[in-house]
């Protein structure tokens, strides 16, 4: 069976995997290998799968019960009118604030993405720093800042610029300007790296074409910027759409997102199947809205970018 | 210095002053708020006046000689070492571990490490408060730890996990050619190689723990409550000033932390 | 480091790998005795990294056995294996300095302090590299970093040695004086080598015997000079060294070309009928018209000249218009007629080489 030394073997056709010298204990071999690599991740993914994704498939379950058996009575609930303004609240401020961040987010990633690299690092350190702030703190510096003996107001007051004092917080114009303030990062961050990963010869020869440097910015440079604009907008949105923290202490209970409703039927009522249909609508929602971004601008971009 | 180009399009600095100015109001916009809180905590009125009228440490001493803010204080700080530890290493050995598969499972695997980033907050926090009734772990540090792990796990997969798509797995069979098991080869030659992103994703985790919020306001009651929902009931009620004091003291530790893990990138470009 | 290495030799039996429905390694068999230097050649998805990473243990065949000497090695697992490897990129390790990537193995073994400084220190002579122990990996050239590889792969005195084209990512002048240093080595140190690559000269000078593989199988397995001479089939001879090939007609023991019979030092070894003639460029010589007495000959036109420093190429088109090509060196005053010129050229019997196609 063994080829002796200086000629060559031939075989006409595969020899059978099965009846291969030693094919057993390599396979056994390999496959032990393979359960020990993907084992690695193992604890990991338990704990994840049992301490948040299986309960969530539990409420979803709970969402369809209640004391009688199967019903769709939590989602019909849904349609009440306090439920429907809710759900406008949370889209009308999810929005607002996702256009701001796109209004405020582009001319800062533009300028860092275009800054010397020394001034660039301290830019991105200070667009890093909100993030690395406790949100508490942040919101807390807010209040401050907006209520009506606040800075805000002593300042313009002190200007002579009201003689009555704004109502900047408790309310709207409050949970919009905290929530900004939270998702500003969130959209310059990707934004900037879509923007520096940008060729500067496409700028150079859009110049060397005869371009004037608006035309070539708003030719050139904003449509490649555009999949880290997704990507910001993307996350901004989402971001929003589940945020409970900044409108509950922003708000004053006058905005009544999505999310506080579901903790107000578990905390205050105790409705859990209130509030699991209230989870699954929202989960839908956020998960529809990243497939809907995610098919009109690719979904690589979107991973990539993320 | 104001005549020179700014970009290749050849555009000076000068004609967009327009534009940094903006840049600047909108960079003051962020950084600003946070500032703001530091002189109000040593100042010596109730009311949020600012400037404030006179200077004092009050609110310090209202802070460190209330038995709530230290118990509080205590089991955040708790949680977030043990969530740093628990997170770091299953995160670390996951991300390890789906790169060297590398089948047709890791990519799925690794979806479902973003999917706690990607299902609302308030969701995954109603979920663990429920399972958590169920086995009694309301209200203790080990649920707390789990909980926040659960947040913190993905952040760390997806900063080793990117570190170790530019490392070259080779040298891995390099040093078991040359006599090192799995493991050895691990820790002796790819982990010294990817340090700088596993310190970084444990700072990540240290302090998406210490700040969590929405999960603590469920499940951190009582004595283990934490520092955050502490903070956020203080800030429901009534606007204390002590909060003040807290939040100085949390901003010189986001500071610490920032240029500490800013510190440990910028060493990963100055070789090894 | 003058050790006495007791080497091994190498026994490869039945080895398949199969990656969906490609196979990777067919069947593969191979005897490699102690001490030799043997080159596994072939082009790239030929399966000879396949093989050599089967041998070290990191590619699991479906089936087969291999052995180092008495012992078989099928199941063990790359680190208990006690092999020495060089990678195509040296793959040294950039946060250790080249004394801590020689140490490595050593402190793997639970050598003392000591003695590792010592053989570190010796190793590092051994390949020219003195005195750059403390240098860090990324401060040395590219030819300094395989030397290291080199060291770090033998210090530990492995058996057997395992390359995986460590010379590609070289410069030419520094391949073919590495190559050269390599051979040296293995002639010094006298362990069992399979080295891998892709390059046919590489194989020619540093083999004692080369097997080339293409599709997962071994075409042929011979000493370098007879691979050269006595290629097999059309793939071997067209992928060791350069050659023109001639369809010709192979019946009653003759090859004929055309209408010609040709003069054969032996008859065809195979019987089938379509064979090609291998003419290799070095063999041809040219001679007058009336000269070709005993050769075969071949008359044509020229077609291009084609200067290359220590030899020239003259490209000849034949009268049915196929090319082929004849290399003078240079320091026998080239042979140059202007383009369109008529020529004769003369193989001798024993140079004339008839192939078959690979399949047969």
């Amino acid at each position: 069976m063994t080829a002796a030394v200086g000629s060559t073997t031939r075989t006409d056709k595969l020899a059978p995997r099965q009846a291969g010298r030693n094919a057993a204990e390599l396979r056994a071999q390999e496959r032990a290998e393979q359960w020990m690599l993907g084992g690695l991740a193992l604890p990991a993914l338990v704990l994840i799968s049992s301490v948040a994704l299986a309960p969530i498939v539990w409420l979803f379950w709970l969402s369809f019960r209640d004391a009688g058996g199967m019903t769709l009575a939590h989602y019909a609930r849904l349609l009440h009118p306090s439920y429907l303004i809710s759900l406008a609240s949370t889209f009308e401020l999810s929005f607002l604030v996702t256009i701001i961040c796109i209004l405020l987010g582009y001319p800062l990633a533009y300028v860092i993405a275009q800054a010397r690299s020394r001034i660039a690092a301290v830019l991105l350190l200070l667009v890093l720093f909100p993030i690395w702030t406790s949100l508490l703190v942040r919101c807390y510096a807010w209040l401050v800042m907006l209520q009506r003996r606040g800075l805000i107001n002593t300042w313009l007051s002190d200007l002579g610029l009201i003689d009555r004092p704004l109502q900047l917080v408790h309310n709207f114009t409050g949970t919009a300007i905290g929530m900004v303030h939270i998702m500003l990062p969130f959209m310059v961050l990707p934004l900037y790296a879509s923007m520096r990963a940008i060729n500067p010869d496409y700028m150079r020869a859009a110049a060397n074409l005869g371009a004037s440097p608006v035309k070539a910015f708003w030719q050139i440079l904003v449509p490649l910027s555009l999949p880290g604009l997704a990507a910001g907008i993307v996350i901004v949105f989402v971001l929003c759409l589940g945020f409970y923290v900044t409108p509950a202490l922003l708000g004053g209970g006058r905005v009544m997102m999505w999310s506080m409703q579901i903790e107000r039927n578990v905390s205050y009522y105790g409705d859990w199947g209130a509030a699991s249909a209230l989870g699954v609508v929202l989960l839908v929602l956020t998960l529809a809205i990243l497939w809907l971004l995610g098919r009109v601008i690719g979904f690589d971009k979107l991973t990539g970018a993320r | 210095m104001l005549a020179s180009p700014a970009t290749e399009t050849q555009i000076t600095h000068r004609r967009r002053l327009w534009l940094y100015a903006i840049v600047s109001l909108i960079v003051l916009f962020l950084i600003a708020p946070s500032l703001l809180v530091v002189p109000l905590s040593f100042s010596d009125s109730r009311y949020l006046a600012f400037p404030p009228p006179a200077w004092s440490t009050r609110w310090y001493s209202a802070y460190f000689g209330a038995i709530e803010w230290r118990e509080a204080t205590y089991v955040s700080f708790a949680a977030a070492i043990l969530t740093m530890l628990l997170s770091t290493t299953l995160g670390t050995l996951a991300a390890y571990g789906l790169q060297a598969l590398r089948s047709r499972w890791s990519v799925l695997a690794y979806g479902a490490f973003t999917l706690p980033l990607v299902i609302p907050a308030i969701l995954i926090a109603i979920g663990i408060f429920l399972f958590y009734a169920q086995l009694g772990l309301n209200n203790t540090l080990t649920g707390i730890v789990l909980a926040h792990s659960v947040l913190a796990i993905p952040l760390v997969v997806i900063t080793v996990a990117s570190s170790l798509k530019s490392y070259d797995m080779n040298q891995e069979m390099v040093a078991r050619s040359l006599g090192a098991s799995r493991p050895r080869a691990f820790l002796t030659v790819t982990l010294p190689q990817i340090r700088i992103s596993v310190i970084s994703g444990a700072l990540l985790a240290f302090i998406t723990s210490l700040d969590e919020v929405v999960i603590s306001l469920f499940i951190a009651g009582g004595d283990k409550a934490t520092l955050t929902k502490r903070m956020f009931n203080a800030l429901r009620d009534e606007i204390d000033p002590t909060i003040a004091s807290i939040s100085t003291l949390l901003i010189a530790l986001s500071v610490v932390l920032l240029g500490l893990s800013q510190f440990v990138q910028s060493r990963s470009k100055t070789g090894t | 480091m003058t050790i006495t290495t007791i080497s091994l030799p190498i026994s490869i039996r039945d080895v398949t790998k199969t990656y969906g429905r490609t196979a990777a390694l067919d069947n593969v068999s191979l005897e490699i005795a102690t001490g030799e230097f043997i080159t596994l050649l072939g082009p790239s998805g030929s399966g000879k990294t396949t093989l050599l990473m089967v041998l070290a243990g990191f590619i699991r065949p479906d089936s087969g056995e291999i052995r180092f000497g008495d012992r078989e090695v099928t199941l063990v697992p790359p680190h208990k294996r006690d092999i020495g490897m060089v990678f195509q990129n040296y793959a040294l390790f950039p946060h250790m300095t080249v004394a801590g990537n020689l140490a490595y193995p050593l402190k793997l073994r639970g050598v003392a302090r000591a003695e590792i400084d010592a053989r570190v220190a010796r190793a590092l002579d051994m390949v020219q590299l003195a005195g750059l122990g403390e240098r860090q990996v990324d401060q040395l050239s590219g030819g300094q970093r395989q030397r290291v590889a080199l060291a770090r792969a033998i210090i530990f005195e492995p058996r057997i040695l395992l390359m995986d084209e460590p010379l590609s990512a070289l410069d030419k002048k520094l391949r073919e004086q590495m190559q050269i240093e390599v051979r040296h080595l293995h002639q010094r140190l006298g362990m069992t080598t399979v080295y891998v690559t892709h390059d046919q000269r590489e194989a020619l000078t540093m083999s004692d015997r080369i097997a080339v593989i293409n599709h997962g199988r071994f075409r042929q397995i011979d000493k370098p000079q007879d691979l050269y001479e006595r290629p097999n089939n059309r793939f071997i001879a067209e992928f060791i060294g350069e050659s023109h090939f001639l369809p010709v007609e192979v019946r009653g023991g003759t090859a004929y070309l055309g209408e010609r019979a040709m003069r054969l030092a032996e008859p065809p070894r195979h019987q089938a009928a379509a064979q090609f003639l291998v003419l290799r460029p070095e063999k041809l010589k040219v001679i007058d018209a009336t000269d070709g007495a005993g050769l075969n000959v071949f008359a044509g036109q020229v077609k291009e000249f084609v200067y290359q420093g220590e030899s020239s190429l003259l490209y000849v088109s034949l009268a049915n218009g196929q090319p082929i090509a004849i290399r003078q060196p240079a320091g026998s005053a080239p042979c140059v007629p202007p383009p369109g010129a008529p020529i004769t050229l003369g193989l001798a019997p024993a140079d004339t080489i008839i192939v078959p196609s690979e399949e047969a």
